[in-house]
């Protein structure tokens, strides 16, 4: 157990910039890989960890090149050896599990062949045997009907069918090493859920070390022995997993630990200031000076290195550590927030919208009517409350952002009325609508790369909103803009930067501070936080939450993030196929007896804690299309009772939180079943 | 970080962009001769009346096809002019002409493409099958047409050359703005409820700037070979007026024995579609378009 597959030793990866400096984005790391064990890499984006993955198979990105330093994957260094060789290790004794298996997969060539190809190179089986073994790795990675599995396309699959695939391919050589860089990142939570559960039983069936790299401290925890955080190129702590998880005696990976968002917890999560420092720009001192608060004088000068604590069994980077060692019992805190005032008047009413993306037929255009009987979203009521935060929550395909777009204008729904104060109709296209209206109603996208306009500066982005909708011009129009800015704790310097010129963080500010320009009534977010690394999140949400008390703004919140929901939202709607399964006040929806599929989505997050382990009640099928009768979860659901699920729509239930179920399932019944 | 971020890239005023594009163009090889080539022809159309050793129009039954001398640098054409007077002279209408030319396809092009690509539907249709048909269309036998009809005045040329050189750019430009219109920023502008011209200006212009410059610049050189062209089948540049098609075309059949007055002209001309080509490229890589990776549509 204790024999080490692969060692890395005082590695440093760089490049030269364009001034001809040479710029390290891997600072001496040094690492050990046992046998049979899982090691997780965390660390957010920019930190080094694909980096330092993808070298420990002897590959380096174009453009970047080794300093110093060497990874001997058993006593050979693969830095040195020539693409020959790498090509008998890569496959036979180290494998890879991509990002995303879908593109990673040839569209033109069947499963099986493709599998095939891998055991043709890394084994020495026959025809026959090879057969044999296909169907053996597509039933290991617990593929429906195998048989037929190995006929198909890699299209005809789901994501997480994709993924399992390119599981399977890996296992082909029989690898020591298996390399997985964000495997589950592009899923949805409950083929996650699966897919890791899946890993976490091929490590301890097969006895196949394992790098699992990821942004995701949930999911690290699930599957890791071992934890390697990094950050800004640097390892700062690394030890076993529960010691890491539950205890984190750096000052980064505790504060990283705090700012994710709990299901337990209902405010929200506690935020670390500032970001991660671009590489090459840290001269001198500790490369978490800036966000630390343990930070001395000592910091800021010199720089720490990676201590051995023996009693612990954990490596850290820090002088001041043992601040640390014995208050960490606070990691279950958060923020609490100012509930609104449940009596407010109703700002926004969904009345039986429905919506659907099928094209008119010729004669149905003729006659101006849409014929779609079974469309993507359908019969949604929902009336929101004036300065109360609504989730949408949902997986990919629920709807979520289509419900969205049509209360933005930018979506035509096809039934139903969408009505804003007063009960005034709002008319669903976007051109009919009038400008106050328009101004009253803002969108919050998802990516801040593709949502401001690259070619202006944060000034000119500003302007749009308050020189359309206010009309103002000079020393007003920069007064505001300070202002906004302000608002969002932004420095009044950001105004002649362009996006390209800030951080994430930075640039989602910059887009709130735009919505917030317009003096809306609503805001509309859209995965507002998923592009955005988990420190950065929580800095994102605690200022929404604060400029929603300040100004007593309603959101309307879509994210497939439980967790995020939970912290940030005062009621949720679960949706399933484009149809309302729950909706109530957020503490009631989190508890039960809730909807069969909140049941399986609250199951199968997954909660930086060692302890607390996914519960898989239902399968991770992908349907395409909502069911054209009955319950819209019919084909998923794990408590279904039989014919009634599918021939009739369920009714309504109010539980005794006050949360309305929509299910044939007795709510009290559905309680019991449930604890 | 954000320190650093400020000094590297502070504020700039558009005349300083310009000159660090052209500081980082003329940085290669390529660019810097295409840049130096381009920038003789400009200064030699500027200059030529005042530099011109001999009347371009003086024929002189004495002088005629004369080899190349100390007297006659570039030796002179059957009618005894001078073939260096006529060759730096000769620039002179097929630049304009052609510079003018570029810059109305580009408008027309560009904003009509723009346009297309940002209202889609029946009206995208229609006009694209339109630009489609006139592609279809020979331009030369059209500019001939256009020409013999309308008469070989520059007022004619520009604006006929500029219609048929600014169909591709239609294309080109509702391409890039196909690629803009999808992002977020766009979709935002629009649920603000900006007008269908505020978002063409404030924020598809400003995106697809860089990829409709570069094409106009590619456009001017084939735009030179087409008016030379014309000049070469006598629709052009009406004699004497000095220029580098007509010459090409008078001195043709003299060629086997009097190479020197076509070689001029044909130097000339090649030097200046090269020296455009060159920049172009540059000006391509300078705004961060890769022409060799990624087609222009």
């Amino acid at each position: 157990m204790n024999e080490i597959i692969e060692s890395v030793k005082n590695l440093s990866i760089g490049f030269n910039s364009q001034k001809g400096k040479q710029i390290s984005i891997l600072r001496n790391v040094s690492t050990n890989i046992k046998k049979g064990e899982t090691v997780g890499i965390v660390g957010e984006s920019g930190s080094g960890k694909s980096t330092l993955a993808l070298a420990m198979m002897g590959y380096i990105k174009q453009g970047l090149f080794p300093l110093k330093g060497e990874c001997l994957f058993k006593s050979e260094d693969l830095l040195k050896m020539s693409s020959r060789q790498l090509e008998k290790i890569r496959g036979r004794k180290i494998a890879m599990i991509p990002q995303n298996a879908g593109q990673a997969l040839t569209p033109n060539l069947k499963i099986g062949y493709q599998i095939d190809e891998a055991l043709r190179l890394h084994t020495d089986l026959n025809k026959t045997e090879r057969d044999k073994k296909i169907s053996e790795l597509l039933n290991k990675v617990r593929l429906p009907s195998p048989e037929t599995m190995a006929f198909r396309y890699p299209h005809e699959l789901s994501g997480g069918q994709q993924q399992r695939v390119a599981v399977a391919m890996a296992l082909a050589g029989k690898p020591d090493l298996l390399l997985l860089d964000e495997p589950t990142t592009g899923l949805d939570v409950t083929t996650q859920a699966h897919v890791l559960e899946l890993l976490r039983f091929i490590a301890k069936d097969t006895g196949t070390s394992m790098i699992y790299v990821s942004h995701d401290l949930g999911a690290i925890a699930q599957v890791s022995d071992r934890i390697v955080v990094m950050y800004a190129g640097e390892i700062v702590l690394e030890g076993p997993a529960r010691k890491i998880l539950k205890e984190p005696i750096h000052p980064y990976t505790y504060g990283l630990l705090k700012s994710i968002p709990k299901l337990s917890l209902a405010g929200l999560p506690a935020s670390m200031p500032g970001s991660q420092p671009q590489p090459g720009s840290i001269n001198e001192g500790c490369s978490f000076y800036d966000r630390c608060n343990l930070a001395t004088d000592n910091c800021k000068k010199n720089s720490p290195d990676l201590e051995h604590i023996k009693e612990l069994d954990t490596n850290v980077r820090c002088f001041n550590y043992k601040e640390l060692i014995n208050q960490n019992n606070n990691l279950q805190t958060s923020i609490t927030k100012k509930s609104n005032n449940s009596e407010a008047n109703e700002v926004l009413k969904l009345k039986d919208v429905s919506i659907s993306y099928a094209k008119q037929k010729f004669f149905d255009q003729l006659l101006n009517k849409i014929s779609d009987q079974n469309p993507t979203v359908k019969d949604i009521n929902i009336d929101i409350k004036k300065g109360e935060t609504i989730a949408l929550v949902g997986e990919s395909g629920s709807g979520k952002s289509t419900i969205l777009k049509s209360i933005a204008g930018l979506l035509k729904t096809k039934d139903g009325q969408i009505k804003f104060e007063n009960d005034r109709i709002l008319s669903s296209d976007l051109k009919m609508r009038n400008p106050n209206d328009l101004r009253a109603i803002q969108l919050i996208f998802q990516n801040p790369d593709e949502s401001l306009n690259p070619n202006h500066t944060v000034e000119q982005i500003l302007s749009q909103p308050l020189k359309l909708y206010f009309n103002l011009s000079g020393e007003e129009l920069k007064k505001n803009i300070i202002d906004l800015l302000k608002k969002v704790r932004l420095g009044e310097f950001y105004m002649s930067r362009y996006p390209r010129q800030l951080s994430g963080g930075e640039k989602q500010r910059v887009a709130v501070a735009r919505a917030f320009a317009a003096k809306p009534d609503i805001i509309l977010c859209d995965e507002v936080t998923s592009a955005l690394d988990v420190s950065v999140q929580a800095a994102v949400l605690n200022l929404l939450q604060q400029l929603k008390e300040d100004l007593g703004t309603t959101y309307v919140f879509v994210s497939h993030d439980l967790a995020v929901v939970r912290a940030i939202s005062d009621r949720v709607a679960v949706l399933y196929q484009g149809r309302l399964c729950e909706i109530g006040p957020s503490q009631n929806v989190y508890k039960f007896p809730s909807h069969p599929y909140t049941e399986v989505l609250l199951g199968a997050v997954l909660e930086p804690d060692p302890d607390i382990k996914p519960k898989l009640v239902a399968e991770d099928i992908v349907e395409e299309k909502p069911p054209e009768k009955g319950c819209s979860f019919q084909g998923r659901c794990p408590r279904k009772i039989g014919d009634i699920c599918n021939s009739e729509v369920p009714p309504w239930q109010i539980g005794e939180n006050g949360n309305a179920i929509r299910c044939h399932i007795n709510i009290e019944e559905l309680a019991s079943l449930q604890q | 970080m954000e320190n650093n971020l400020i000094t590297e890239d502070k504020q700039k005023n558009k005349l300083e962009k310009a000159f660090e594009i052209l500081k980082t163009m003329a940085s290669k090889p390529s660019g810097l001769i295409g840049l130096t080539i381009v920038l003789f022809h400009v200064v030699l159309a500027l200059t030529s009346p005042y530099i011109a050793p001999y009347d371009y129009k003086a024929i002189s039954p004495n002088t005629m096809l004369l080899a190349p001398s100390a007297e006659h640098w570039f030796g002179t054409d059957s009618l005894g002019r001078d073939v260096f007077t006529r060759t730096i002279l000769g620039g002179r209408t097929a630049l304009t002409v052609t510079f003018f030319g570029s810059l109305i396809a580009l408008l027309w092009g560009g904003l009509l493409g723009i346009f297309c690509g940002l209202v889609g539907g029946k009206i995208d249709d229609v006009v694209m099958r339109v630009v489609d048909a006139f592609l279809s269309i020979p331009w030369i036998l059209a500019m001939l047409l256009i020409v013999s009809l309308l008469g070989t005045s520059t007022e004619v040329l520009i604006p006929a050359l500029g219609f048929f050189y600014g169909k591709g750019i239609v294309r080109v430009a509702r391409a890039a703005t196909h690629d803009v219109i999808a992002k977020d920023f766009i979709v935002s502008a629009r649920a603000r409820g900006h007008s269908n011209m505020s978002i063409i200006w404030n924020e598809i212009i400003p995106n697809v700037r860089d990829a409709i410059l570069v094409e106009g610049a590619m456009r001017w050189s084939w735009m030179l070979l087409g008016f030379s062209s014309l000049s070469f089948l006598g629709f052009g540049v009406s004699p004497p007026t000095p220029d580098w098609g007509l010459m090409i075309s008078n001195a043709r059949g003299l060629m086997s024995f009097a190479y020197w007055s076509v070689i001029a002209p044909i130097v000339g001309l090649s030097s200046l579609i090269i020296g455009i080509n060159l920049t172009a490229d540059a000006f391509a890589k300078a705004l961060g378009i890769d022409r060799s990776t990624k087609a222009p549509v």
